[in-house]
C-alpha cells in the first residue's frame, strides 16, 4: 500500500521519429483530482496510454498503488478517451453490459450497477435504444457510465466536458466530485482552464514531451503570483511610493480611478494599504491572483 | 481468456441476430431450390412434342425416323404442293420433303416450317437419312447389316482407383464436381467473411469504440476474438445452408418428381391414339427406355458418391475452410486496421486477393489433372492450398502430401496472425494518416 495511487518514474517513450515522453516523472496522491495539462501534442495521451497499458514505456517505471503496473490493474482503472465512440448499432443496455464485463464485472453485478446509474441519470427508457438514435451528448453520458461503472480506483478522463451542454457538464462535474468523495482518484486531462480552476487539487504541466510543473494547485498559483494589486479609489492620481510602483492608472466613467500597483520586494498588501489610506479614499483593494490560464501560458512560454 | 470469449460471443451474437444474416441464411437454400425447380420445369416443359410430317418420295425411309420426346414423325402419301399448302393451320409443325432421287442428290432434302426449323430437327433428319443411305450403300457393296452391327462396338470406360482397400469403382466426374464445389465455397467464404472482418475492424476504428475497448483488452485479444467470432458465424451459416438445402431439395424433388411422372403419362396416353402404329410402338419403347434410364442413373450417381472418401472430404473441407479463412482474414484485418475508411482499402487489397483468385484459376486446371506438378506444389503453399487441396482430395491424395499441406497451412495462419497483430495494434490508434506500404512494414517491428 502506498499513499500514492500512481507514481511515474523517468518514463521515456519514443515513436518512429520523435520522442513523445522525455524522462517524465509524476506522483498522483490518492483521493485527489489531478489535472494533467499541456498544449496539443505535448505527450499527455502517450502518458495516459502507458498508464492504461495500451503501450509500454521504452524506459522508466510505473507504480500503481505502490506496485509495478500489471495486467490486473486494468480492472482498477477507468478510462474515458478524448476520441471516443460506441458501437452504433448496439443497444445501450447491451453495450454497457458488454463493456462492464470486459472490465471484469460479472453479469449480475454489472446489471445491478447499471440499474443504479440508469436511475441516477434518469435514462431508463434508453436501455433498448440503439446508440445511433442518441444525440452526441447522450452518448457521452453513456460513455461516462461505462468508464466509472466498475468503480475503478483510478479514473482517467480525457477532455470529459467536450460535447456537453452546460446542464450536462454540471451533472458530470458533480459526479466527478462524488466519485472523489467515495475515494476514487481522478486524473483529468483538459485544455479548459476554468474547469481546472474549479476541480483540480493537483496539477502537472507537460510541454514538448517534458514535465514543466507539478504540485498542489494553490502552491503553483502562489509561485506564479505577480505581486500586483488592483486598487479602485477616489482622489488625486496615485504615484509611486516606498512600497509600490504604479503600473497603470486610468479614470473610470463614474469619476473613480483604477490603478494596478506592483509591490516592491518584501512588501505585502498591508504595507501598501497603509500608505494608500493616507492619500486617497479606497473603494476596493484586491490582490491579483494568478489564474490557471496565466500559469499555463507563462509556464509554456518559459519552457519554450 | 475470459475477455476473448466475451468478444467472440459479442461478435457472434450481433452478427447472427442481424436481419441480413437471417435473410441470407433462409434465402440461400430457397434460391437453390428455385434453381433446381427451374431446371426440372424446363425439362418437363421441353417434353412438349413437335409433330413433323414426312413426304418420302424415295420410299426408302418409311419407319426409319425414330420419334422421341421432342419429335413425332408421321409419314404422309400426298404430293408436295398439297402438303405445303396444308401445313399452315395443320397440327404439324414442320414438313420434311425427301425427293425420289435422294440417293443421287442427297442435298435436295427440304424442311418446311412455319416458325423456322430448329437446329435439332435439322440434324436429326439429316442423321437419320445419312445413316439409312449409308446402310443402303453398304448393302449394295455387299456388306450386310449384321456384319456391320458386329463391327460396331459400344465403348464406355469405367474408371477404377487403386487404393489400399483394393479396387474401388470411382467416378472422376463426381470427384471433380465435389472438388469444384468445395473449392468454390472456400474461395467465396474467404472473400465474404474476410471482408466482414476487415470492414468491422475499420468500423471500430472510425467510430473510436476501439479507444474504449483497448483500455480493457489487448489489441491481440480484440483481433482474435473478432476473427474467431466471424468464423463461427460462417460455420453456422454453412451448417444451416446444408441442412436447409437438403430439406428443400428432398421436399422439392418429391413434389416435382411426382409431377414429372404424371405429365409424362398424360402426354403419352393422349397422343398415342393419334399416332400411326409404328410411331406408337416407338414412342412406347422410348418411354420405357426413358424410365429405365432415370431409375438406373440415380443409384449410379449415389454409388459414385459412395466411392469418394466422403468423411475425408468433409473433415478436410472444414479444416481448409477454417485454415484458409484464418490465414486470409488476419491479413484482411490488418488492412482494416491500417486505413481510416473502406474506400482506402483498395491499395492494400490487391496483394491479398491475387493469390486467392490465382488459386481459384489454377483450380480449373487441377480438376483436369489433379496430380500434376502444379497441383502438388500449389496444394502445399498455404496461400493456395485451401482451394487447390480441396479440388484434389476427392480424387485421392497421398497421406504425406496432406500432412505437409496441413502443417504448412497451420504455420501459415500462425504467421499471418502474428504479422497482422503487429500491424493491428499500431493501426487502430493511427488516425488521419494515409498509410504507405513502407510504414506498414515499420509497424511490424515496433516494440511494445
Amino acid at each position: 500500500m502506498s499513499e500514492n495511487i500512481l507514481e511515474i518514474h523517468n518514463v521515456v517513450k519514443n515513436y518512429a521519429n520523435h520522442r513523445a515522453l522525455d524522462d517524465v516523472s509524476l506522483t498522483v496522491p490518492k483521493g485527489v483530482i489531478y489535472g494533467l495539462l499541456g498544449p496539443n501534442g505535448a505527450g499527455k495521451t502517450s502518458l495516459i496510454r502507458i498508464v492504461n497499458q495500451i503501450t509500454a514505456p521504452d524506459a522508466g517505471r510505473v507504480l500503481f498503488n505502490g506496485e509495478p503496473l500489471n495486467e490486473k490493474n486494468i480492472y482498477e482503472i477507468g478510462y474515458l478517451p478524448e476520441e471516443r465512440g460506441l458501437y452504433k448499432k448496439m443497444k445501450v443496455g447491451e453495450q454497457l453490459l458488454y463493456l462492464a464485463r470486459l472490465k471484469g464485472l460479472s453479469k449480475d453485478a454489472a446489471m445491478e450497477k447499471l440499474k443504479e446509474w440508469f436511475v441516477k441519470f434518469d435514462i431508463k427508457t434508453w436501455w433498448d435504444k440503439p446508440i445511433e438514435d442518441l444525440s452526441k451528448g447522450m452518448q457521452q453520458k453513456i460513455q461516462f457510465v461505462a468508464t466509472v461503472l466498475h468503480q475503478p480506483k483510478l479514473i482517467i478522463l480525457d477532455e470529459p466536458f467536450s460535447g456537453f451542454d452546460p446542464i450536462n457538464a454540471t451533472l458530470i462535474k458533480d459526479e466527478i466530485l462524488e466519485l472523489k468523495e467515495k475515494g476514487s482518484t481522478i486524473i483529468f486531462s483538459t485544455h479548459r482552464m476554468e474547469s481546472v480552476e474549479e476541480l483540480c487539487d493537483y496539477i502537472a504541466l507537460i510541454n514538448k514531451s517534458k514535465k514543466v510543473l507539478e504540485g498542489k494547485k494553490l502552491d503553483i498559483k502562489n509561485q506564479y503570483k505577480t505581486n500586483t494589486f488592483t486598487l479602485n479609489y477616489e482622489g488625486f492620481e496615485m504615484e509611486n511610493t516606498q512600497s509600490f510602483e504604479v503600473l497603470t492608472n486610468y479614470v473610470n466613467l463614474d469619476g473613480s480611478q483604477t490603478a494596478v500597483l506592483k509591490a516592491n520586494e518584501d512588501k505585502i498588501g498591508n504595507d501598501l494599504l497603509k500608505e494608500i489610506l493616507e492619500k486617497v479614499t479606497v473603494k476596493s483593494f484586491k490582490e491579483d491572483v494568478a489564474s490557471m490560464n496565466d500559469v499555463f501560458i507563462k509556464a509554456v512560454n518559459q519552457s519554450n | 481468456m475470459n475477455n476473448i470469449l466475451l468478444i467472440i460471443q459479442r461478435e457472434y451474437v450481433t452478427r447472427v441476430k442481424k436481419k441480413s444474416f437471417i435473410v441470407m441464411t433462409i434465402l440461400g437454400p430457397l434460391l437453390m431450390g428455385l434453381m433446381y425447380a427451374g431446371v426440372i420445369w424446363a425439362a418437363v416443359s421441353s417434353v412438349n412434342q413437335k409433330k413433323v410430317e414426312v413426304l418420302d418420295e424415295s420410299n426408302l425411309f418409311k419407319g426409319k425416323f425414330k420419334s422421341s420426346e421432342e419429335f413425332i414423325f408421321v409419314f404422309k402419301e400426298d404430293n408436295i404442293a398439297n402438303l405445303k399448302k396444308s401445313l399452315k393451320g395443320s397440327e404439324f409443325d414442320a414438313l420434311v420433303h425427301i425427293p425420289a432421287d435422294v440417293l443421287e442428290n442427297p442435298k435436295n432434302i427440304k424442311i418446311y416450317s412455319e416458325k423456322g426449323v430448329t437446329l435439332e430437327l435439322q440434324s436429326r433428319v439429316e442423321n437419320a437419312i445419312e445413316k439409312e443411305i449409308e446402310t443402303i450403300k453398304l448393302t449394295e457393296a455387299g456388306i450386310t447389316k449384321s456384319v456391320l452391327e458386329s463391327a460396331k462396338m459400344d465403348v464406355t470406360s469405367e474408371t477404377i482407383s487403386l487404393k489400399e482397400g483394393g479396387e474401388k469403382k470411382s467416378s472422376a466426374a463426381a470427384a471433380s464436381v465435389i472438388g469444384g464445389i468445395c473449392a468454390f465455397l472456400i474461395y467465396l467464404s474467404v472473400f465474404i467473411y474476410g471482408a466482414q472482418v476487415m470492414r468491422s475492424i475499420t468500423e471500430e476504428k472510425t467510430s473510436r469504440i476501439v479507444e474504449i475497448l483497448i483500455s480493457s483488452v489487448k489489441p491481440f485479444q480484440l483481433m482474435i476474438g473478432k476473427i474467431v467470432g466471424v468464423a463461427l458465424v460462417g460455420l453456422t451459416q454453412f451448417g444451416l445452408w446444408i441442412i436447409l438445402s437438403a430439406g428443400v431439395l428432398t421436399l422439392g424433388s418429391k413434389l416435382v418428381g411426382d409431377k414429372l411422372m404424371q405429365s409424362k403419362n398424360v402426354m403419352t396416353e393422349a397422343q398415342m391414339a393419334s399416332l400411326p402404329p409404328e410411331a406408337q410402338e416407338m414412342a412406347k419403347e422410348k418411354m420405357q427406355q426413358g424410365g429405365g434410364i432415370s431409375a438406373e442413373m440415380m443409384p449410379n450417381l449415389f454409388g459414385a458418391l459412395d466411392t469418394l472418401p466422403l468423411t475425408t472430404i468433409i473433415i478436410s473441407f472444414l479444416f481448409y475452410f477454417v485454415g484458409g479463412y484464418l490465414l486470409y482474414s488476419a491479413l484482411f484485418g490488418a488492412v482494416g486496421s491500417a486505413v481510416d475508411s473502406d474506400t482506402d482499402t483498395q491499395q492494400f487489397m490487391l496483394p491479398i486477393t491475387i493469390p486467392i483468385i490465382a488459386a481459384f484459376m489454377i483450380a480449373q486446371f487441377v480438376i483436369r489433372d489433379p496430380n500434376s506438378n502444379l497441383a502438388i506444389w500449389t496444394s502445399m503453399i498455404p496461400f493456395t492450398s485451401p482451394i487447390i487441396m480441396m479440388v484434389r482430395i476427392p480424387f485421392g491424395v497421398p497421406v504425406w502430401q496432406i500432412v505437409v499441406s496441413v502443417l504448412l497451412l497451420i504455420g501459415g495462419f500462425v504467421f499471418t496472425t502474428w504479422l497482422a497483430s503487429r500491424i493491428y495494434r499500431v493501426g487502430i490508434l493511427m488516425y488521419g494518416k494515409k498509410v504507405t506500404w513502407k510504414e506498414l512494414a515499420k509497424w511490424i517491428f515496433y516494440k511494445g
